[in-house]
């Protein structure tokens, strides 16, 4: 990873080591000496933050696998063993379980603040990409990791989810008994489950590995979108960023404290409190609230094999916004007409949410399609025409001179 | 600028219909259910007249019949909150009021539903009903449980040890069914976090900053105390309940469980629905969640610490940026 350091140990043991492998040197010029714009806001937060959670779920899960059990007769009342009879189980698990509902809530920050300030644009469209298949990662594990204490909702989740796989021509239904590992959601499928929900998160630390190693390549962006153009545009990530990262981390903890230990079950549905029964279909089955908006994008679509692609689409089409965007300017902050329709994308993306909870039934569907066009419109018509019919402000020659510009006009 | 308004409008008048029919009914209904069941659940029950009979007969048993007011949303009626011991940052258990819900679950619920996750040595348990180990130890004892093999090959019956689990009502579900007309009583165990109020988007929001974590217990009261005879040209299936506060049907094969009087308190607390209804709907909170008290109290210490340490960090960081133009 890029860096400026010469940086060399003085203790004879970090000495020996150096010569053979730099590895003091990498971390002094990756997270010490790296240069970091200097104007970073705190929606910069969000990276370190998600680092964190990424090692707080891998801990606090490998923790929980120690008490559980994948079997299908067995896994629910081994959980309730984790809640009541393990050492702190019941605080390991609400941390697991909230934990990847604020790692969604911190993922959908992070994407949302590249999206607004360009973090995609050339030269970091392999930045981007790193960063569409962490999140298509994320959002398997995660749906694997709610199958596991084998609830009501878990089943069904999986069931319904599986059997998107039907939907592919010919084979559909062949893939999905070799995906089910018999007839049906059962025993063998909660096995594989389990087994690959241990599996993706270190897939997802190599990919992070990648998509920070892709970061270190030309640096941060930053809010004005120009780039560093000297070294007085950056200061060096320790202190600055390293205590910055941590003050924002621990406001975010104390919302993640809230969640564990006042309201651990605000997120979940009782629903999974409910051993699974096959015999049983629940009345409304949903996802976890951070997969509402695509479970709105599958059900509004009457056709199956078209819902289903309009539901991976909706997660691919992001990887090719670097190429879909046709502005010059990175930051919406000098994009007045493209930065409304920022917003109204949130504000789709959030209807989606509330549309992809409710049945699928009379006005709720008229409203879902309705979004679901607008949400793919976002992408294909008004990204690549507001970036050819906007006229964007004038830009800041430097990053100092939008600072020092900045902190002149609040004197 | 313009276009983008359009688009936004039109989206938004889409979606406002569904949005203003979710959000009409807690707000229009919860303020009514709160102090309807607190008041006079018992009265209720007495004071409903039964339905005239020519009704009853006129309408077709089947779910199909063509009844106008049949009703099909459900549950009909939503659950009113309760004030709870357990509800908000520094709630904690009643020991008493577990004691007696522990009482009403053994003397009723128990002939039917099971408690397969709790033990006897969890009534022991401090921030629960924290039962004295002695009187523990003879709780277990008053049951038998079947144990072995032994060195014969042969199992055999003792009286149970508070390491044993709480013996279960039927041997198996297919037993439990059979003996309750086909429906087997669900487990009790997590009952309390298997049940919720239905309470819509903007009460959801709400929900996260008062800590609203009590639908299961509401919604378990209004259960116990909301059976009663059903409205004129509602009719439900033989052997079932009519009970408008049950979750996906007008009625249950759970019949009204408690009378006045039927449990005998020690404590000089009054024997009615309400106070059994709501004794052992506490006392099935603390079974589903018995680390609750301690979360909280943990949580409260954690949230302390971190507003601190954040605190610390800010000036930390303000002072680290103080000669940084940002």
């Amino acid at each position: 990873m890029a860096g400026t350091s010469s940086y060399q140990p003085t203790n004879p043991v970090a000495k020996w080591i150096e010569v053979r492998l730099p590895i003091f040197g990498f971390i002094h010029s990756s997270f010490v000496a790296f240069p970091t714009p200097r104007n970073l806001n705190y929606w910069w937060n969000f990276g370190a933050i998600l680092t964190f959670m990424l090692g707080a779920q891998i801990v606090t899960g490998i923790i929980l696998a120690m008490h559980y059990t994948p079997n299908a007769d067995l896994a629910m009342s081994s959980v309730e063993s984790i809640m009541r009879d393990v050492n702190y189980g019941w605080l390991m698990r609400y941390l697991h379980s909230n934990g990847a509902s604020l790692f969604f809530f911190a993922v959908y920050v992070h994407i949302l603040r590249g999206l607004y300030y360009g973090s995609y644009k050339e030269p970091r469209e392999i930045l981007w990409i790193l960063g569409v298949i962490i999140f298509l990662l994320m959002i398997a594990a995660a749906f694997m990791g709610y199958v596991l204490p084998w609830g009501q909702m878990s089943f069904w989740g999986a069931t319904v989810i599986t059997n998107l796989f039907t939907a592919i021509p010919l084979v559909g239904n062949s893939v999905t008994t070799w995906l089910w590992g018999g007839f049906s959601v059962d025993n063998p499928t909660l096995n594989r489950f389990y087994s690959l929900h241990y599996l993706l998160p270190f897939m997802i630390a190599g990919v992070v590995a990648l998509h920070i190693w892709a970061l270190h390549v030309p640096g941060n962006g930053n809010p004005v979108g120009v780039d560093v153009k000297s070294s007085q545009d950056t200061v060096p990530f320790h202190p600055y960023y390293t205590i910055k990262d941590v003050f924002g981390l621990s406001v975010f903890l104390i919302l993640f404290a809230w969640l564990v230990f006042y309201i651990p079950n605000y997120l979940g549905d009782p629903d999974n409190y409910v051993a699974a029964n096959p015999l049983q279909t629940p009345a409304h089955i949903v996802p976890e609230w951070y997969l509402l908006p695509f479970y709105a994008i599958l059900r509004a679509i009457p056709n199956k094999l078209v819902g289903v692609l309009a539901l991976f689409g909706a997660i691919a089409i992001v990887a090719f916004v670097p190429w879909l965007d046709t502005s010059r300017v990175r930051s919406s902050t000098f994009r007045p007409i493209y930065r409304q329709f920022f917003w109204i994308f949130v504000i789709t993306g959030l209807g989606l949410g509330y549309l992809g909870s409710q049945p699928p039934e009379g006005g709720y569907v008229i409203a879902a399609r309705i979004l679901t066009i607008y949400y793919f419109a976002h992408f294909l018509i008004v990204m690549p025409v507001v970036g050819l019919l906007e006229r964007p402000k004038p830009l800041p020659t430097s990053i100092t001179e939008a600072v020092l510009a900045k902190n002149a006009a609040k004197a | 600028m313009k276009l983008a308004a359009t688009i936004f409008t039109a989206a938004a008048l889409c979606a406002l219909p569904a949005l203003a029919q979710d959000a009409a009914a807690p707000a229009a209904s919860a303020p009514a259910d709160q102090a309807a069941p607190a008041a006079a659940p018992a009265a209720t029950q007495q004071a409903v007249p039964p339905p005239a009979t020519e009704q009853t007969t006129t309408a077709a048993p089947a779910a199909s019949a063509p009844q106008v007011s049949q009703p099909t949303e459900f549950p009909i009626k939503k659950p009113g909150l309760q004030k709870w011991s357990f509800a908000g940052p520094f709630g904690r258990f009643d020991t008493a009021q577990l004691q007696r819900g522990y009482q009403v679950y053994k003397e009723v619920c128990s002939n039917c539903h099971s408690m397969k996750y709790m033990a006897f040595r969890n009534l022991g348990q401090e921030g629960g009903p924290h039962f004295a180990a002695d009187e523990v130890a003879a709780l277990a004892a008053s049951v038998q449980v079947t144990d072995g093999p032994n060195d014969a090959g042969d199992m055999f019956q003792r009286p149970g040890k508070p390491s044993d689990h709480f013996p279960s009502p039927f041997a198996d579900t297919q037993a439990a069914a059979a003996a309750n007309g086909g429906a087997p009583p669900p487990d009790l165990s997590v009952m309390a976090k298997a049940r919720g109020v239905e309470r819509g988007v903007l009460w959801a929001v709400v929900d996260f900053f008062t800590q609203y974590q009590e639908g299961g217990p509401d919604y378990i009261h209004a259960l116990l105390t909301g059976f009663q005879d059903p409205p004129a040209g509602v009719t439900v299936p033989e052997g079932t309940y009519y009970n408008p506060y049950f979750l996906n049907a007008a009625s249950t094969h759970m019949p009204p469980p408690f009378k006045d009087g039927l449990v005998a308190y020690t404590d000089g607390a009054p024997q009615t629905i309400d106070q059994y209804a709501r004794d052992v709907s506490s006392f099935l909170m603390w079974t589903a969640e018995p680390h609750l008290v301690e979360r909280k109290r943990i949580g409260f210490e954690v949230i302390i610490f971190l507003v601190v340490f954040a605190g610390l960090m800010y000036f930390t960081k303000k002072r680290v940026w103080e000669k940084v133009a940002h």
